[in-house]
């Protein structure tokens, strides 16, 4: 798939799930796979917030 | 045949080691994104299918906190429960749930202004610990060594004026070595334990400690089953340290407990005994 903000090649593997992160190896931006209707989709990962982790 | 839900916000290793072993038991297992689901006080159960039993695996700990009251507000049991989750959530309510059911656990003090936190650390002397009541991963949790580093982070603290920027939780430094123990405790066992080991002053897996398997001495197993006792048990991560005086003291519970480095070491299979504990947990 394309990255959304460089156009770079993000390969998502084939056992990916939805929820899953996705980094794009030209610019480095974090992606989150969605799904849209029936196809998959990338959508702009959430940055880390004040209340994640354990 | 049982269907587990696990509820989640990211995908890490962690949720989908839950979903392969639950399905290897052989149960109907679903994954769902609390981003793109939705109640309402009109909701009822049979509008959703989350099965028998939810995991509730959200890495925003405000969006699973949530998440859950609205599952229970339906009448779905989830591990943890919202008491639990709240509990763990905030380390104030932590500290004073130790305290109270006599687990040891490091001195702590409470204030709600930053003249009465300065009160607190003359009174007590430094160094102490300050540590924002909600968070993880060890954000913003600092040493006061001396009251320039106060009188700084206090001045920051006025300007952000977060909720809970007004209240002050500072904890006495333990003495101990340069390491700390984590133990996960499913139900009434505990099943790994590990040091985090770090030459810094905080020792999260998450800030790159280094972690090594730990043997689950009766010590262990007794301060964990009266930690998690203490908030109200379930799947939890118990924090402790070894103080040089005072021996194992509980600093933490951690509610939805990260566990993928110590699976991969752990004699146990550790998302196995979660996934069985969520069926076994509504079977009785």
């Amino acid at each position: 798939m394309n990255c959304p903000d460089c156009d770079g090649n993000i390969n998502v593997p084939a056992d990916a799930s939805v929820g899953e992160i996705v980094s794009c190896p030209d610019c480095g931006a974090d992606f989150e796979i969605a799904k849209k209707g029936g196809s998959i989709e990338l959508k702009q990962a959430e940055t880390v917030g004040e209340d994640w982790g354990e | 045949m049982s269907k587990i839900s696990i509820i989640f916000d990211r995908v890490r290793a962690e949720e989908k080691m839950l979903q392969k072993e639950a399905e290897s038991l052989g149960y109907d297992t679903t994954s769902i994104d609390a981003k793109t689901t939705r109640f309402s006080t009109e909701s009822k159960k049979s509008d959703y299918d989350f099965g028998n039993v939810v995991l509730e695996r959200c890495v925003s700990y405000y969006r699973g906190l949530h998440f859950t009251a609205c599952l229970e507000f339906l009448g779905i049991p989830v591990i943890n429960t919202f008491e639990v989750a709240n509990n763990c959530g905030n380390k104030m309510l932590t500290s004073l749930l130790l305290s109270k059911n006599k687990v040891p656990t490091p001195k702590t003090y409470f204030s709600f202004s930053a003249e009465a936190a300065r009160e607190n650390l003359d009174k007590v002397g430094y160094p102490l610990v300050i540590k924002p009541i909600i968070g993880s991963w060890g954000r913003s949790v600092l040493p006061l060594k001396d009251k320039d580093t106060v009188d700084a982070l206090f001045e920051i603290r006025e300007y952000t004026d977060g909720p809970h920027d007004r209240i002050f939780y500072l904890q006495e430094m333990v003495k101990r070595p340069p390491r700390d123990l984590r133990a996960i405790i499913v139900g009434d066992e505990v099943v790994a334990a590990m040091y985090r080991k770090s030459s810094g002053f905080k020792t999260n897996i998450a800030l790159g400690a280094d972690a090594e398997l730990c043997k689950i001495t009766k010590e262990i197993e007794d301060l964990c089953l009266k930690a998690s006792k203490a908030v109200g048990g379930g799947i939890l991560g118990i924090d402790m340290m070894e103080d040089e005086k005072r021996g194992l003291v509980v600093h933490e519970v951690n509610n939805t407990v990260e566990f993928k480095g110590l699976a991969k070491v752990a004699t146990k299979n550790i998302p196995k005994t979660m996934v069985e504990f969520a069926v076994n947990s509504v079977r009785k």
